[in-house]
Order: structure tokens, then sequence, then C-alpha cells
């Protein structure tokens, strides 16, 4: 498994977050995680009881699946199911792999064909905006140590950047 | 705020002007893109500040969007049910967007940018419903002219785009493209040889879909469809666009066959029931919306066979438009109980009619 936030090293920590009763997972590579300060001398578990608080990790995560929280807008799977509604771009982040199935199962594919597009480069007069409350909400989220959701606006700063 | 419709250029349906090809069964041809602006969350989950600076965003761009140069900004949360129904009866704004769903206000920054042949909503369920009408059969000239606006305009907003999913959409069953390629086509001629069924069946085995004149929802009436693309994902603009006008181009020939075919084996029925449903509309004294609709389907397709000469097609759409409830609670400046509104569509029909010269018979 790839790491959730640079998309090139191996995952090798499992980051279970818990904010207001939905459970949310993250896969970090050693040097993602450590650019979080966290700590990962020790990597993958390796002796039986591991492999099985792990498993029943695991298994916990999927029940909670529903309650998975896009980090950026605060819309949950549970919401989307109720409403047929994204919160935001990042929410097709956050239940890619939920939403790469439906997608299929809709469109018969998940893989957009058409004009690439790409934001233009000159900075829109709102743009300036956009980022200051982008930033200022990544520095709120830093602070409480809210990373996943610090995690996807620093991908939404980059966007806009 | 009040609306005022003379600003709008050609009140917005330019389209009416029935001059396409087969502008006779095809009233008009749309391509319409859903897009979301970067940086901003989808408008369903947007606070109200948001959806301003969203609508202000769009606003700031405008003079550099030749597409949308001399474009009329409409505010919709500034405008009274009446007004708003009556940009929704032009097809410029969705049933959503004019609030008109769960009646009460429409939400604030919801507004409707209307330039000559192409229109944007702002903060739709997503933040850019852009919108470009044709008249008659032209989808490929409709999506020339939309692919043109969205480049214009995405260079001046950035929008939410993945390279693998495309164009983000509030729905995932826009994702993708964000694309509806769509007509509004008259079928009478299916409708009555009974082939209808047959045909959106088949319409549907190819990945097209159909709804009535106001979409979504809206009941087909006066045998008026809306026949558009059903998936967004998968396919490019081009073959979205392309695949939608061939098959249409094959039901304008059965329904011109179907035509033959009623006039061959039934010539003088259909002649009669055609008539009437034009006298009716020449001198009834009191017109329900459905009654008004199916007569003027009646009309049309008597003008479609020849039998009536000196209707114009574009008298014909803008009394299908212009007859509509809020239509002429709007134009009566005030509101309208049902009997005083099927009394006025009477009228207006009447007056319209009564204008057209050198009527045959």
């Amino acid at each position: 498994m790839l790491c959730d936030q640079c998309r090139e090293r191996d995952a090798v920590l499992n980051l279970t977050q818990i904010v207001e009763n939905a459970v949310t997972q993250l896969h970090l590579c050693e040097k993602c995680a450590a650019e979080r300060g966290i700590e990962t001398t020790v990597s993958m578990p390796k002796t039986a009881l591991g492999e099985f608080l792990q498993a029943a990790q695991q298994q916990a995560a999927q029940i909670a699946g529903d309650a998975a929280r896009c980090g950026s807008c605060g819309t949950s799977l549970r919401d989307f199911r109720a409403s047929g509604r994204l919160g935001c771009a990042q929410c097709y982040g956050a239940f890619e792999h939920s939403l790469r199935d439906l997608l299929r199962r809709v469109h018969g594919s998940s893989k957009h064909v058409g004009r690439q597009y790409r934001a233009p480069a000159a900075a829109a007069p709102d743009r300036h905006t956009a980022l200051d409350d982008l930033r200022a909400r990544l520095q709120s989220a830093i602070r409480d140590e809210e990373f996943e959701t610090a995690a996807s606006l620093r991908d939404q700063i980059r966007t806009l950047e | 705020m009040t609306l005022d419709l003379s600003l709008l250029p050609e009140g917005g349906v330019p389209w009416l002007a029935a001059s396409g090809e087969h502008a006779d069964i095809v009233l008009s041809s749309r391509i319409r893109l859903a897009r979301n602006i970067a940086g901003y969350a989808f408008s369903t989950r947007s606070r109200d500040g948001e959806r301003l600076r969203v609508l202000a965003q769009v606003r700031a761009a405008l003079p550099r969007v030749r597409s949308l140069a001399h474009s009329v900004v409409v505010r919709l949360d500034e405008l009274s049910q009446v007004e708003r129904q009556v940009l929704h009866e032009r097809h410029l704004v969705s049933k959503e967007l004019a609030g008109l769903e769960t009646p009460g206000e429409a939400r604030s920054g919801s507004a409707v940018l209307v330039s000559h042949e192409a229109g944007v909503m702002v903060n739709e369920e997503d933040h850019l419903r852009l919108q470009l009408f044709r008249s008659g059969f032209d989808v490929a000239g409709a999506f020339a002219a939309a692919q043109r606006l969205d480049r214009e305009l995405g260079e001046e907003v950035p929008y939410a785009f993945h390279t693998e999913f495309g164009f983000l959409t509030s729905c995932p069953t826009n994702t993708g493209t964000g694309m509806r390629a769509s007509v509004l086509i008259h079928l009478p001629g299916l409708v009555l040889t009974q082939e209808i069924a047959k045909v959106l069946q088949g319409l549907q085995q190819m990945g097209l879909t159909y709804r009535g004149l106001y979409g979504e929802g809206s009941e087909v009436i006066g045998n008026y469809f809306q026949i558009s693309n059903q998936t967004t994902l998968g396919r490019t603009e081009e073959e979205l666009a392309e695949h939608l006008a061939r098959v249409v181009k094959r039901v304008v020939e059965q329904e011109m066959e179907a035509r033959r075919v009623l006039l061959r084996d039934a010539g003088y029925i259909i002649e009669d029931k055609l008539w009437r449903a034009y006298g009716t509309l020449r001198h009834a004294r009191s017109l329900p919306a459905d009654e008004a609709m199916n007569l003027l389907s009646g009309v049309r397709l008597a003008a479609g066979l020849q039998l009536l000469s000196g209707l114009s097609v574009y008298t014909l759409n803008k009394l299908l438009i212009f007859t509509q409830s809020a239509h002429l609670a709007f134009e009566a400046g005030r509101a309208l109980t049902e009997s005083e509104t099927n009394l006025a569509r009477a009228r207006y029909v009447r007056e319209a009619l009564a204008n057209e010269a050198g009527l045959a018979g």
C-alpha cells in the first residue's frame, strides 16, 4: 500500500484517529509520518499479538467506514449515501475507493477520457482569499493535531498554488 | 430588484427563432456543462459568504470571457417567486436554483448570467452550470460554442478537476465531462402511431434518457420530449455529443416516417383532429395548461404537415413558453387564480393566432 500523503513510498504506519465518533485511517510512509512527528522506529507489528490487534482494528475501521469523514468539508460517507451529493472536491479523494466502484456502476467506467484541464496559472482575484482561508484552517488543524484534515487542506493549497 | 425581461438579450430565448434545421420537430439543442470552482465547498455544503464569493469571482472574470460579453447578471435571491419561475419557464434556470422545489426563497448568491445564446447558472448544485442553446437541431453548433465558453471561463476561474475522475461535481452522475447534451423534440407522429414506446426503449438501450419539457421530474405533456445522454464519464465530450446527434437524427427520420404513415392511412381523421385543435385555440375563452400544450402540439403537427400555412414555428415556440403560468402572472403584474390564468392563457393564444396573417383553410 502506498503512503496516503506522498503517494510515492510504501506505507508502514497505520494512523487511526477518532474525531466525534468518526474513525478515520491514514496510511503513512516513514518519512511522512516523521514529518508529522510520529515515532516510526517500531514499524509494522511483527508479533502474533500485533497481527491480532491490527486485524481487529481493521475490522472496526470497516464497520465505522460509513462514518469516515472528508477532512476538508466534514461530509461523511453516510451523509453522501443519504443525499447522493458530495460536499467538496476533496470528497473525491476521501472516498476514492467507494466512489470508483460507484462511478463504474453508474457510468460503466471510472476513468475520465475527455478534456484535460489545467487551472489557470495567474491568480484569480479571489484565489488569495481562498488560499488565506485554507492556510488559516491548516494552522488550526495542525494545532489541534487533526492530521488528516491538515493533509487534505495542504493538498487543496497545493492545487490552488 | 425586479425582473426586466427586456434587458435580457433576446429575452434569453433566442432559440425560439426556429432558425435551425428541422426546427418544426426539434425546438432546441442544448449543451450543459457542470463545473465547480476549486477552493470552495460545493454549493449544497457552502455557507452564504462562500456562495457570494463564488458569484463575485465569476462576475470579476466576466470582462475577460468573450462568450459572456454583454451578459446580464440576474440575482435570483433578489427576485419574487413569479419572476424566478418566469426564468425557469424560459429554461434559463433549474427549478432547484430558482428555489421552486420547496417554495420560498432562492439561496443566497443564486444567480444566472444571460448572454446571447449562452447562460451560466451560479450556485446551483454545482457552482457553475454552463448552458448553450441553439435553435432547431444543431447539437454540433451548440457543442462548439459550449466548448469555447468552457475554455474561456476555465482560464479565468480555476475549476475543480481530477486527472482520473475529470471535472468534479456535487453529484457523481455528472462527474467526468460534466456534460449533458440534449434536444427538446416534438414527437406527435410517433405517439399517434404508437411507436413511441419502442423508440424510447431504444434510446435507453443506447445510453440516452428522456424527460418532459421542463427536465428532471417533469411530465411528458404535449408530446414534447427532452432527450439527453445518461452518462458523463468514460467517453469524450465529442463522442457524447456526436452519439446524441446521430441517434436524434434517426429519431427525426422515424418521426417524419410516422407522419407520412398518418397522412397516408388516416388522412382525413388527422386533418379533422388538427383543425379542431386549431379552432379551439383560436376561439376558446379558457385554456388549462395541459389542454393548451396538447392543442398546440396538434397545431404544430398541422404546420409541419403543411395542412396549415402562414403559421410560423416561431409563433408556436413562443406560445409554448409564453403561455406558461408564471409568464401570464408576470404579464398581468399580479398573482392570478387558476381560472384567471386559464382566461389569460386563452386570450394570449387567441391574440397571437389572430396576428398571424394569411391563414389557409
